[in-house]
């Protein structure tokens, strides 16, 4: 009963800028929009929710649909003892989306893993760079149209 | 006639020396290192071949123990670590990432290291058991034994 | 390539590069630090050595063939990734693991965990220059990889824990190895606080270095040892109970400073509990029903014995279906005909078991979730470690994506040595204990 409030009070809150909310396999889930994603998170940060922690943010490539790409977003709250996940669509042409490093420090590794595998831009973000794969790596390699064992190697292999 | 059975006894007096005091630089990368740790260890003790000194440095070594996955990122840094190291040098590829990339086929993994640098001994495993990491030292020595001097000096460049 | 710290340093300090090929046993890390003398001004940490392409990869293996690669992820305690990621899909499958099962995933998992903390502590002592310690506690690891495998067959990388339950049951003596294994440990551990609890060197080298507020822990999204070494309750196993954890009793150490020295002291007292929790199951493990206990005749006995007649007894099948008869089956797995590999006696002995088997494991047939995303965590080594699955109804996932606990540990590595020493960088780095294969995934 508790974890439905949340999304409940959500909905009130932002009643027009939210997609969609689910429950699936018990896991509360919220779609937004991009623009609105600052201003969701820094309410669920504040008391009573205190969704004081950024599990994970991560992305998910869907070839051939429109929006391409959707961030994935893991909160969790410590004193609810609640876990939430909020989802934003990005589309090709704009695949950008504003920075969580001011309100969350981790964020700026996470950002620089999807900037590294998918290649979605983050405004405002203090470095943002490779993180796994190498200067010269040309391409994002967990794209789905980034062939699995396209190799570029970085230095002159025998045989 | 004397000559050469002076030189071939000097050839086996030398080699009996460097078979057993190996001195290793294990460069460690993954899974493997944990089956390392236990070959090393007092349980399967590789120190009782002579090979129990890990030298920390590769200017100091003699053996090359390539533990583990190499990543396409890691690639230069091997190659680096093997011309750093003093002639005469031996290799060993240790589990299945170290000797053909293992299981995992794919955009970051060099498919096996001797795409980058010569290897005398491979250990297949996933990881591979200790005792066949004894084995795989006990082959190196008797590969070092019958290598002679002059082999050295004709060694194939890389 | 010039780093981001080439660019920002000072032109009077001193850069150096403590490079990706550690002679300590942890990978590949490579950190590059400004100093001023002996102090660290700034340092910057470039990860992604041992970037294996797990989640790729796993686009392109099927829901069950995917389970080897996560075992070798966080390779000092396997048994834990594939928990977590069987857990996960029992999630999105709606199933659970039989009684047994979970007891026996409980064991193991501690087993796991108890593994990767001695292995973590003995290479920060052994940094430190306690070399006896490292020997110690890998012995100690020892003893439990006897158990381990003794079980499943192999020391490490196990691929143990299934969809559904567990692949076989434990070895008939398994209570001597496991009592064997539990005694020795808590002797090592003995003999461990003994040696470095109240060591003067090890006291000075790690008591107040790279400190870390209860705020800032949760900022960076610590989770685990780290994050309750500042003080703060959180853990999986008691927020989010799994598997059995609810019914058995024990506690959560905390620390008090969030440093160095409180990241090694929770990290033992996190054994002890461990073993607790181990002993705990052992007696509270559900009994197999009588019919499971395999009465038959031995092979060597019965291709005797049929020379003469049809042998009509039951057979006591060979060494690596052992613990995985078809008797067992209703203890260790769930009973389901979609989603785990049918009994071999079936297999071989009937049609449906063979088309079973065939449906299992061929392709565009398997084990195919409903379409929809899930996302699960376990308490790790490190912390939670979170699996996100994303499913499109076919038999191989459409997105994996591992939380790793010590990435996020990792990130916080920058502020936690600025301002120490380099010798400070060592420990500070054990006490965190970053594992590549997970990091990097």
């Amino acid at each position: 009963m508790e974890k439905k409030k949340i999304l409940k009070e959500l909905e009130q809150q932002f009643a027009e800028k939210i997609r969609g909310t689910s429950s699936d396999f018990g896991d509360d889930t919220l779609i937004i929009d991009r623009e609105s994603l600052l201003e969701v998170v820094q309410f669920l940060k504040q008391k009573p929710y205190e969704y004081s922690m950024l599990l994970d943010l991560t992305c998910v490539d869907h070839l051939g649909q429109e929006p391409r790409f959707e961030m994935v977003y893991h909160f969790l709250s410590l004193s609810a003892k609640h876990r939430l996940r909020i989802k934003v669509p990005l589309s090709e042409k704009n695949l950008s989306i504003e920075t969580l490093t001011s309100i969350w420090k981790n964020a700026n590794w996470l950002e620089r893993e999807v900037y590294d595998m998918f290649g979605v831009r983050f405004y405002g973000h203090p470095d943002l760079r490779r993180l796994f794969m190498y200067d010269g790596f040309e391409g994002f390699p967990l794209r789905k149209d980034y062939p699995l064992r396209k190799r570029q190697p970085r230095i002159r292999l025998r045989k | 006639m004397e000559g050469n059975f002076i030189l071939t006894k000097l050839d086996q007096i030398i080699s009996w020396g460097r078979k057993y005091s190996l001195f290793q630089y294990p460069f460690i990368t993954a899974c493997c290192g944990m089956e390392y740790m236990g070959a090393v260890c007092s349980h399967f003790d590789l120190d009782r071949f002579g090979a129990g000194w890990t030298r920390f440095s590769p200017r100091q070594a003699d053996m090359l123990l390539v533990v583990g996955t190499i990543s396409q990122k890691e690639a230069p840094i091997l190659r680096t670590v093997y011309e750093q190291m003093v002639e005469p040098k031996w290799v060993i590829a240790f589990g299945t990432c170290a000797v053909s990339g293992g299981i995992y086929d794919n955009y970051a993994v060099v498919q096996g290291i001797d795409r980058i640098i010569p290897v005398d001994v491979y250990i297949p495993g996933c990881p591979p058991r200790p005792e066949t990491v004894l084995n795989a030292l006990i082959k190196l020595q008797e590969k070092i034994k019958t290598q002679g001097q002059e082999w050295r000096w004709k060694r194939r460049k890389s | 390539m010039t780093t981001r710290i080439q660019k920002e340093a000072r032109k009077e300090s001193l850069l150096i590069n403590m490079g990706p090929s550690h002679p300590a046993m942890h990978g590949t890390i490579r950190i590059m630090l400004e100093l001023d003398g002996e102090r660290v001004l700034n340092s910057e940490v470039e990860v992604g050595y041992l970037h294996r392409g797990f989640e790729k990869t796993c686009e392109h293996k099927t829901y069950f063939n995917l389970l080897p690669y996560t075992d070798r992820m966080n390779y000092v305690s396997p048994l834990i990734n594939n928990l977590g990621y069987v857990m996960t899909m029992e999630k999105m499958l709606g199933i659970e693991a039989p009684e047994k099962a979970q007891y026996i995933r409980v064991i193991m998992s501690e087993l796991s965990r108890i593994s990767d903390h001695l292995t973590c502590l003995a290479a920060m002592a052994m940094e430190c220059g306690a070399f006896t310690v490292f020997l110690y506690k890998i012995k100690a690891r020892e003893f439990i990889w006897d158990v381990i495998e003794e079980t499943t067959g192999a020391r490490m990388t196990t691929s143990y824990i299934r969809i559904g339950g567990v692949r076989a049951d434990f070895h008939p003596n398994y209570e001597e190895v496991l009592n064997k294994a539990i005694a020795e440990t808590r002797k090592v551990l003995k003999d461990v606080h003994g040696l470095l609890d109240k060591n003067k060197i090890f006291l000075n080298r790690t008591r107040d270095i790279a400190v870390i507020t209860p705020e800032a822990a949760i900022n960076y999204g610590w989770t685990g040892p780290c994050l309750r070494s500042s003080g703060v309750y959180f853990d999986v196993r008691k927020t989010f109970p799994y598997l059995v954890y609810d019914q058995l009793d024990f506690e959560v150490p905390l620390g008090e400073r969030g440093d160095n020295f409180d990241r090694y002291m929770v990290r033992m007292k996190e054994m002890e509990q461990s073993l607790r929790i181990i002993e705990q199951a052992m007696k509270k493990i559900p009994k197999s029903a009588a019919k499971t206990v395999a009465k038959g005749m031995e092979a060597a006995e019965a291709i005797k014995a049929s020379r003469q007649k049809r042998v009509e007894k039951k057979i006591i099948l060979s060494p690596n279906l052992e613990g995985s008869e078809k008797d067992k089956y209703q203890d260790i797995l769930v009973k389901s005909k979609k989603y785990i590999v049918p009994p071999k006696e079936d297999t071989y002995t009937s049609i449906e078991g063979l088309i079973n088997h065939f449906q299992f494991f061929m392709r565009e047939h398997g084990i195919r979730p409903p379409k929809g995303e899930v996302y699960f965590a376990v308490e790790g080594g490190n912390g939670e470690l979170g699996y996100y699955i994303v499913s499109d109804g076919t038999e191989k996932p459409y997105r994996l994506h591992v939380r790793a606990p010590c990435f996020h540990v990792m990130a916080a590595l920058e502020e936690l040595i600025q301002g120490h020493y380099v010798a400070d960088v060592i420990p500070t780095f054990g006490s965190i204990n970053m594992i590549g294969g997970e990091m990097d995934r």
